[in-house]
């Protein structure tokens, strides 16, 4: 007999956003292979880590109605504490797992110091606390400049297995094999590391989800009182999901600071991160998990993409008056807004929301 | 000795004091009917035996314990089932997710889970449907199943006939008598004609206060006394 808790009514919202999440999905595994030139592997990977990151801050603004502003914090831990075991230790798997296991300890102390203060407390001062735990923590990164390396951050080299010179397979007159046309390197093992780990940690997190430990979550997002009644204690099960969360994000940090060979608070702890994560899991759509790959895909390749898009669009209507003057490539923060507002109008539960809610719809009730 | 003993209880929601003083005991077995006028605390009451709202001063002694002042999660744990006015159940789950997160360890007796699809079979045809999506007779189905999924020793249920159509209401009856076998019934109800038909014992709710407590079947004879404390006429 199938899992009762496991079971939700199958819909078409649910199969389309399922499908282009394995699209997605299909995507990033050939990404090297699709997309054969650095900045667009640059932008997989950070795909890759984000979904996990905002997969994690849906776990709490979703699935527990949470509003956290420290994830990035969490994400820093996780970040400088393989970056600084890595400047001091050298490259080596050693620095990267005790730095990951660093970063993940502190990111529980935190959690469970802030959870158990401030949890029972409504939400609104709860996300000022986070928020003024994560400030703390910026300022603290910027100043202890001896261990953090200040604004300047630190820079170091992540394992051998990934450096670029590394060569995976050779061919019979000994240069690094080729592959569809792309090299069989260390830059292509760091890339599959960062795939690999982001999915493991994104499927925990679907499981998690689908275990009786998150429909408890989802019923005391839905009313408090009424998982009490029936025997939950809701802050310890907040607390444990804000620890779970953390871990999480801590350990996305410590899987960028490999990839990206940098940490400084620009990467890893900034509040335009944070703010980054808010805007992806409200395009998204919150309690879902889908949201959290298609939100970071469309913010990641706005980011990225949009500026060159809107160049091309300026220069194709250069005839057409005020146009081109609209559409040029130094606006683009501004039509990265406008799009923003047309899809919180038009999916107002974010887009794997709003899909798999009129998808049910139309499945009709009782 | 009573199942539940409440002593003295005075709740205050704010500024305001709901209860004054109000002081029962539910013995062990049937159903006990907690009747009064709308606004006369019978809510108040029950929300007060979960925790919901501390009573101060006052106690709620269940089993000889004092459980006044435990936090709401310990008194479930304790066998308390509370079926709330709203049906209190989780819309955006499923009816059986609904039912499994009332269960001690995440899994269900299929004996009596099989007895409840025999009570409420339209739970059975709608397990995978989210409850949003059912009937209001069926949620109030739903909410009664989740506090009899477990074995309990009391389930407090408020007003479960409300806006319920008549045929919903005799299967409720129903429902309720056959549960009543094994488990104490705390009943808040305004219908009278389905109280009394169920109800042993009976304490009424006025004003913060008892007002009077007895039998079922003395007070459904003292029409009179009816029509002092429930201005119903019968």
């Amino acid at each position: 007999m199938s899992n009762p808790m496991t079971q939700t009514p199958a819909n078409t919202g649910t199969m389309m956003v399922k499908g282009v999440v394995a699209l997605i999905a299909a995507l990033l595994l050939f990404a090297p292979f699709l997309f054969q030139d650095t900045r667009s592997l640059e932008v997989a990977a950070r795909i890759c880590i984000f979904i996990v990151l905002v997969a994690s801050f849906d776990l709490l603004i979703g699935y527990t109605g949470i509003v956290s502003f420290a994830h990035t914090m969490f994400f820093g831990f996780g970040a400088y504490g393989a970056a600084i075991l890595l400047k001091q230790m050298g490259p080596g798997w050693t620095p990267v797992i005790l730095g990951a296991l660093a970063g993940v300890g502190v990111s529980l102390v935190f959690a469970v110091v802030i959870g158990l203060l401030s949890l029972r407390v409504k939400a609104i001062f709860f996300a000022m606390i986070t928020l003024a735990a994560a400030s703390v923590v910026l300022v603290l990164a910027s100043q202890l400049s001896h261990i953090t390396g200040g604004e300047d951050g630190i820079i170091y080299k992540s394992p051998d297995l990934f450096k670029t010179a590394t060569k995976l397979a050779v061919d019979e007159d000994g240069k690094v094999l080729r592959l569809w046309g792309v090299r069989l390197n260390g830059k292509l093992a760091a890339y599959y590391f960062v795939f690999a780990t982001s999915l493991i940690l994104f499927l925990a997190m679907l499981r998690f989800v689908g275990s009786p430990f998150g429909t408890v979550l989802k019923a005391i997002r839905e009313n408090e009182a009424r998982a009490e009644a029936i025997g939950y204690r809701v802050v310890a099960y907040r607390t444990a999901v804000f620890c779970l969360s953390a871990a999480i994000a801590s350990l996305a940090g410590t899987v960028y600071a490999v990839w990206l060979k940098y940490t400084g608070p620009d990467t890893a702890l900034s509040f335009s991160i944070m703010i980054d994560i808010l805007l992806m899991v409200v395009i998204g759509g919150m309690g879902t998990m889908w949201g959290a790959v298609i939100g970071a895909v469309l913010m990641i390749l706005a980011q990225y993409y949009l500026r060159d898009l809107m160049g091309a669009a300026a220069e194709a209507t250069a005839n057409i008056p005020i146009l081109p003057q609209l559409l040029a490539p130094d606006r683009w923060l501004f039509w990265l807004g406008i799009i923003f507002i047309l899809l919180v109008y038009f999916f107002p539960k974010g887009i794997a929301g709003t899909a798999m809610e009129r998808g049910a719809a139309k499945g009709g009730g009782a | 000795m009573s199942l539940l003993s409440i002593r003295n209880m005075k709740t205050s929601i704010g500024q305001y004091a709901v209860l004054h003083d109000v002081t029962f005991d539910v013995p062990e077995g049937g159903v006990f009917v907690l009747l009064g006028r709308n606004g006369a605390g019978k809510t108040t009451t029950l929300r007060s035996i979960m925790g919901l709202w501390s009573p101060s001063p006052g106690s709620v002694t269940f089993r000889g314990q004092d459980i006044t002042g435990m936090h709401t999660a310990d008194i479930a744990r304790l066998g308390i089932a509370y079926v709330p006015e709203n049906m209190g159940i989780f819309g955006t789950l499923t009816v059986d997710e609904n039912l499994i997160l009332a269960t001690a360890n995440g899994k269900f007796d299929k004996a009596r889970l099989a007895r409840i699809h025999e009570l409420f079979p339209a739970l059975e045809r709608f397990r995978d449907k989210q409850a949003w999506s059912l009937s209001g007779g069926q949620k109030q189905m739903l909410s009664v199943a989740r506090a009899i999924i477990e074995p309990r020793s009391l389930i407090l249920i408020d007003e479960p006939t409300k806006g319920l159509a008549p045929s919903i209401v005799a299967a409720m009856a129903e429902a309720f008598r056959e549960i009543s076998r094994t488990t104490t019934i705390l009943l808040v109800e305004q219908n009278f004609n389905f109280a009394k038909s169920l109800g042993r014992d009976m304490a009424v709710i006025d004003d913060g206060r008892v007002a009077h407590a007895g039998t079922m079947a003395d007070f459904a004879a003292d029409l009179d006394l009816q029509d002092r404390l429930l201005s119903l006429s019968v």
